[in-house]
């Protein structure tokens, strides 16, 4: 119960700073992207800010043993830069030049836009069902540990 | 502010506040009582232009750089990425950077990198007005 209503306000929080800075518009975040044309720098501070923040607090926290609703802190232990990291990246990146959205925006986004927002979120969902269904040994893996 | 969500979800949950790991989640097998904090999170995520409306804060609509294909292809290939990928611009861009995550570090720069060269092939060579 206390997790949840901890998810709710983080999420909300988190909301708010998507669509108060511009990031949940693609129209701007593309202009962040096109940096040889009229390119619009201010997402740059809107991230490098959220990195600052989140650099400090996050030592701040992990001074405690634990969580305030969970038992333990879930952080990913995986360290090695494989392809499959590198791919899925290049692939994002492509998704986000395209469409100018990334996941967070895009779901902020849920009571702004019409069809193409929400062809944009189905799309996105149906595409890490596809890849996490993907053999965890995949080709590229392969090609890159030979 | 998301910086302050992002900590806030670390020191209450004990979650990194990827958001496209928190969406993947649900797609999975649940875990018991891993479901209800990502659905919430969600729910908060997309109340935000709502909160800040009734508030009377103005909410631009979002301007989009095509229709229903153009969007649907570019959501294909960000939840394809980021799933493949193990994150996004708020999981690896903040949340990962934030723990000098060489994994992050080099994925934050791989999608900043194509995401650049996306948008210039397509404003700039294929002449797109997107």
């Amino acid at each position: 119960m206390m997790r949840a209503f901890a998810g709710l306000i983080a999420g909300l929080i988190f909301g708010l700073g998507l669509v108060v800075s511009g990031m949940s518009n693609p129209a701007k975040v593309l202009n962040f992207l096109d940096i040889a044309g009229a390119w619009d720098p201010s997402l740059v501070f809107v991230m490098g800010g959220a990195l600052m923040v989140t650099f400090a607090g996050y030592r701040l926290v992990q001074r405690r043993s634990a969580p305030l609703f969970a038992r333990a802190f879930s952080l990913p232990t995986k360290r090695d830069v494989d392809a499959r990291l590198l791919f899925g990246a290049a692939l994002f990146g492509m998704g986000w030049g395209v469409a100018g959205y990334c996941p967070g925006p895009a779901i902020t986004s849920s009571t702004l836009g019409g069809w193409p927002t929400w062809a944009f979120r189905i799309a996105m969902l149906a595409g890490m069902f596809i890849a996490q269904r993907l053999p965890a040994r995949s080709p590229m893996k392969a090609a890159s540990t030979r | 502010m998301i910086g302050v969500a992002a900590v806030l979800l670390l020191a209450l949950n004990g979650r990194i506040a990827g958001i496209s790991g928190i969406a993947g989640g649900l797609l999975r097998v649940p875990a018991q009582g891993d479901v209800a904090w990502r659905i919430c999170f969600i729910i908060g995520l997309a109340a935000a232009p709502w909160i800040i409306g009734a508030a009377g804060g103005a909410v631009d609509r979002p301007a989009l750089p095509g229709g229903v294909i153009w969007m649907a292809a570019g959501g294909l290939l960000v939840g394809f990425g980021t799933a493949l990928g193990g994150g996004c611009t708020s999981g690896h861009g903040v949340c990962g950077m934030a723990r000098l995550s060489a994994r992050s570090i080099a994925a934050t720069l791989m999608f900043m990198a194509t995401g650049v060269a996306t948008v210039f092939v397509i404003r700039h060579l294929a002449g797109g007005g997107a």
